[in-house]
């Protein structure tokens, strides 16, 4: 990569407008991403301001049109570092070309929710991102009314231009930003009808994705400063174990080892965010040296006493106890309508089935990691957390320091699917710097990541429903159990279709820690959910589409009970989508054996249908057909990725992975023995469908997951008549690769 | 600790480490060339692939010691500009979602399509099954490579 000489002079970022802040350091990333054989570049350095003037804290606008927005929450591969731009910049008006993205770093006072979880961070930062960009257009009209002693309501804009028709006049967005910088805000703003989007539902590359193939540093883990050392902790080898002793002098003669000692991330009288519950393993050994590999040697080398606890935990007792409650009522109900006892006592036909399936491990492709620089008056954190609001409380109380001492930056992150939800490695960083009296950046092993915990629970559930004569489903009866709680949403689906329902939850304390984990709870129950109703469509005789059609109708029509969480009109409405994309119902190609599942989550709607096929009398997913209505897409080209990747994700986990204990131990360390989903094993094809419905956005990172589990194993019950219950569907005979 | 004369990128660099030190942490740590990835750390993942004489291997597994006079060429110097058919491919289909992967795939990749200019998808996923991808992009490489390839012609 080779820096280039501009017409940029370094010193006009040091030199901002009345109120603009931090416009080197916007100025500088950006051009280093720069690069001489790219004309394209060369032209859009060339056009470089030499002043940045503020309008809001979403976006500044340079002296030559280019605009800076702010990108305001944690990138973990969900892309809202390109699509929430996206949105600033439609109302912005300004052309897609001329945007410069940067990342924010954590200003509760300027930015609301700068958080990754929950696919909401479009859907919830829409009204606010659309409003930065109205705002911001609106004072460069008012800026050019007031220059040109016109009616602002004259004026109309494109792609960062502002024309006046009656006279003739034009004027770019960066030779009016001047006189907009320090404007007053409007009050009221009008946003442009969706309709007249021209950024919002196109295809959009991601904004980082040049870095990303060409190596440049992006990630926490990449992060190299001055002085700065590296940082490990040893954690205890099984859930129910503390530290005893160490030895650290023996390690300490060892190249570049400098410091070993202890750290304790919960000290009494700390208060603690809900982020750190996940953490279940305070005390730790700290070992701190030069380079990553004298530390890992030193931390092979280091002699750890561990002492028992709490109960030393094994995966048979998990089965046991999640099976025992199976066939217990729990003291109450988590929702009942009608009289299902009666239902039961009285119908036809009863189908019974039991689900279950093991923790699972996040491992983000990036292990956890990060980077703290802690000094007597203030603490300078950053790295890769999807939590940073909530990590900074927390960092604050441990160093007995203000908030405001405590700043946050946030990296790329290689992988978030909630693991870094919970920041215990900020905590552990930010109190190895301080008590090593250096920068440090805390690197966790893959071992270290995976038998940390922060799991996925495991979970079980039981389905029955009832069939009268008429083949009719007159009850419908969930009871579901899981380590730190039940997997079951008693509120949805089909809760609101059955005339009489019951919902139970039980839950299985454990000293085995679990945390969000992609899609939490839906992960697990929209497969077991979606494999029972297919063989509750079957035992009624009944195609396995129209009869959720069926049910979604009724829901619709005459829902029982008030509370239901769903619409049951989007829900039918991405089956039909599907049925009528898949050709569900003309002649299947020679071969193919079809599933079908549908899911709502994250306030979005999945509908998917998968082919399987049989080669060496395996089953292969050959295609997977998929329906989303997630309202308004932003970014259709990497939505599609979303759901694509969503789509594997789930195949994967259900068909292959697992974490399982004994005596608190990991059986599964690295991934030699935690398979993961990998190329040969991924569908050849993946097409996917957005309903067009104009509504506003809602969750896309998720929901795509928890149906695609049931609809393979629905296609391959379909192939081979075997239904499967128990996740990892295929055992974990073999490693891949 | 001793001292290796390395080949990385065309460029002549010399480091004093451990011979057992993988090449992953003598590019990372002391060399500053951070596209490399640590994964796994035991050859399972291949975020770290480099090419060593132009065929890619795990760099996590290869020990500095046995590098001797080996070309090494990491993700920065696949090509001058950021603009080999494969990082090319990979921004046209946009591939990466986390991102962390890619350059060990991109470099995987490029390895294969030395070997094999016109891979069929069974030999794409064979070639690249060693590469794990958390985010599943797996279609979208399948897709990058095949562009690449119809490219290189």
């Amino acid at each position: 990569m080779t820096l280039i000489k501009t017409s940029y002079n370094r010193r006009s970022f040091l030199k901002t407008s009345t109120v603009a802040g931090g416009g080197f350091v916007l100025g500088f990333s950006w051009l280093a991403s720069c690069q001489t054989a790219d004309p394209v570049k060369e032209a859009i350095v060339k056009a470089m301001p030499k002043e940045w003037f503020d309008i809001n804290a979403f976006l500044k606008i340079g002296d030559t049109g280019i605009v800076t927005i702010m990108s305001p929450n944690p990138e973990i591969g969900q892309n809202v570092k390109t699509a929430m731009p996206m949105i600033v910049a439609e109302e912005l008006d300004v052309a897609w070309e001329d945007v410069v993205v940067e990342q924010a770093g954590l200003d509760t006072d300027k930015y609301t929710r700068q958080l990754a979880g929950g696919s909401q961070s479009i859907r919830q930062g829409w009204q606010g991102l659309r409003m930065a960009g109205a705002t911001a257009r609106r004072m460069l009209l008012e800026a050019t009314a007031k220059k040109w002693e016109v009616a602002v309501d004259e004026l109309t804009t494109d792609a960062g231009i502002i024309y006046h028709k009656a006279s003739g006049k034009k004027i770019g967005y960066g030779e009016i930003a001047a006189a907009a910088n320090g404007m007053t805000v409007p009050e009221e703003i009008a946003l442009k009808d969706p309709k007249d989007f021209k950024i919002i539902g196109t295809d959009r590359k991601n904004v980082d994705g040049q870095k990303i193939v060409t190596g440049q540093s992006l990630f926490g883990m990449d992060i190299q400063e001055e002085g700065m050392k590296i940082a490990m902790i040893v954690h205890p080898p099984a859930f129910g174990m503390k530290l005893k002793s160490f030895d650290g002098e023996a390690i300490k003669s060892m190249p570049g080892i400098s410091d070993v000692f202890s750290i304790n991330t919960k000290p009494e009288g700390v208060k603690l965010q809900w982020s750190d519950q996940g953490n279940v393993y305070p005390e730790l050994v700290a070992i701190v040296g030069e380079t990553t590999w004298q530390v890992m040697k030193a931390k092979k080398a280091l002699t750890v006493n561990w002492v028992p606890g709490s109960k030393a935990e094994s995966s048979a007792d998990h089965e046991a106890a999640l099976t025992k409650f199976m066939a217990q009522a729990p003291k109450e109900v988590a929702r009942k309508d009608g009289d299902p006892t009666a239902a039961f006592n009285v119908a036809t036909k009863i189908v019974e089935r039991t689900y279950s399936a093991p923790f699972l491990a996040h491992n983000t492709m990036e292990p956890m990691n990060f980077y703290a620089n802690v000094t007597a008056d203030k603490a300078e954190l950053n790295g890769p957390i999807q939590t940073p609001q909530f990590a900074r409380p927390t960092a604050a109380a441990l160093l007995g320091m203000t908030e405001d001492q405590v700043s946050i930056g946030m990296t790329r992150m290689g992988g978030g699917f909630g693991r870094r939800l919970y920041g215990n490695f900020v905590m552990e960083a930010a109190l190895i710097s301080k008590q090593a009296n250096a920068p440090v950046k805390l690197v966790y092993t893959r071992e270290d990541d995976m038998t940390q915990g922060t799991y996925r629970p495991a979970y079980k559930v039981t389905y029955r429903a009832a069939l009268d004569a008429d083949n009719n489903m007159t009850a419908f009866h969930v009871r579901g159990a899981g380590t730190h709680g039940s997997p079951v949403f008693a509120d949805r689906f089909p809760a609101g279709a059955v005339d009489n329902y019951l919902a139970e939850n039980h839950t299985k304390e454990s000293n085995i820690s679990t945390g969000a984990w992609r899609a939490p709870r839906s992960n697990f129950i929209a497969c077991a959910e979606q494999c029972f109703l297919d063989e509750v469509a079957k035992e009624a005789g009944k195609d396995p589409i129209d009869f959720r059609l069926g049910l979604f109708e009724r829901a619709a029509s005459n829902p029982v009970g008030e509370k239901n969480d769903y619409d049951a009109e989007r829900y039918a409405g991405v089956l039909k989508l599907i049925k009528d994309k898949a050709n569900w119902n003309g002649a299947s190609a020679n071969g193919v054996h079809r599933g079908v599942s549908a899911y709502f989550c994250h306030n979005s709607y999945v509908a998917q249908v998968v082919d399987v096929v049989m080669e060496d009398n395996q089953p292969k997913v050959s295609k997977v057909h998929c329906a989303v209505d997630c309202g308004i897409v932003i970014n259709p080209l990497s939505a599609k990725n979303q759901i694509e990747g969503g789509i594997i994700d789930g195949i994967g986990h259900a068909m292959f992975s697992g974490m399982t204990f004994q005596n608190g131990k990991p059986d599964q360390e690295n991934f030699d023995t935690y398979r993961l989903i990998r190329h040969a094993e991924a569908p050849a094809e993946i097409e996917t469908h957005f309903v067009d419905n104009g509504i506003d956005p809602t969750g896309l990172g998720e929901p795509s997951l928890p149906p695609i589990a049931a609809a393979v194993a629905n296609a391959i019950a379909a192939a081979t008549g075997e239904r499967l219950y128990s996740q990892p569907f295929i055992a974990n005979k073999q490693i891949l690769g | 600790m001793a001292v290796y004369n390395l080949t990385i990128n065309g460029k002549k660099q010399q480091v004093d480490v451990d011979p057992d030190t993988p090449m992953l942490w003598v590019l990372r740590d002391h060399i500053n060339l951070v596209g490399t990835k640590y994964g796994c750390g035991i050859g399972q993942c291949g975020a770290c692939t480099v090419h060593l004489d132009g065929n890619a291997v795990r760099s996590c597994s290869l020990t500095v010691d046995k590098v001797k006079d080996q070309k090494i060429t990491t993700i920065e110097g696949l090509s001058a500009n950021g603009d080999h058919p494969l990082q090319e491919a990979w921004i046209a289909h946009d591939v990466p979602q986390c991102g962390y992967c890619q350059a060990g795939q991109v470099m995987n990749a490029a390895s294969l399509l030395s070997n094999n200019s016109n891979p069929s998808d069974e030999e794409i996923a064979g070639a690249m099954n060693g590469n794990i991808c958390r985010c599943g992009t797996y279609t979208r490489i399948k897709a990058a490579i095949k562009t690449a390839a119809t490219k290189m012609g």
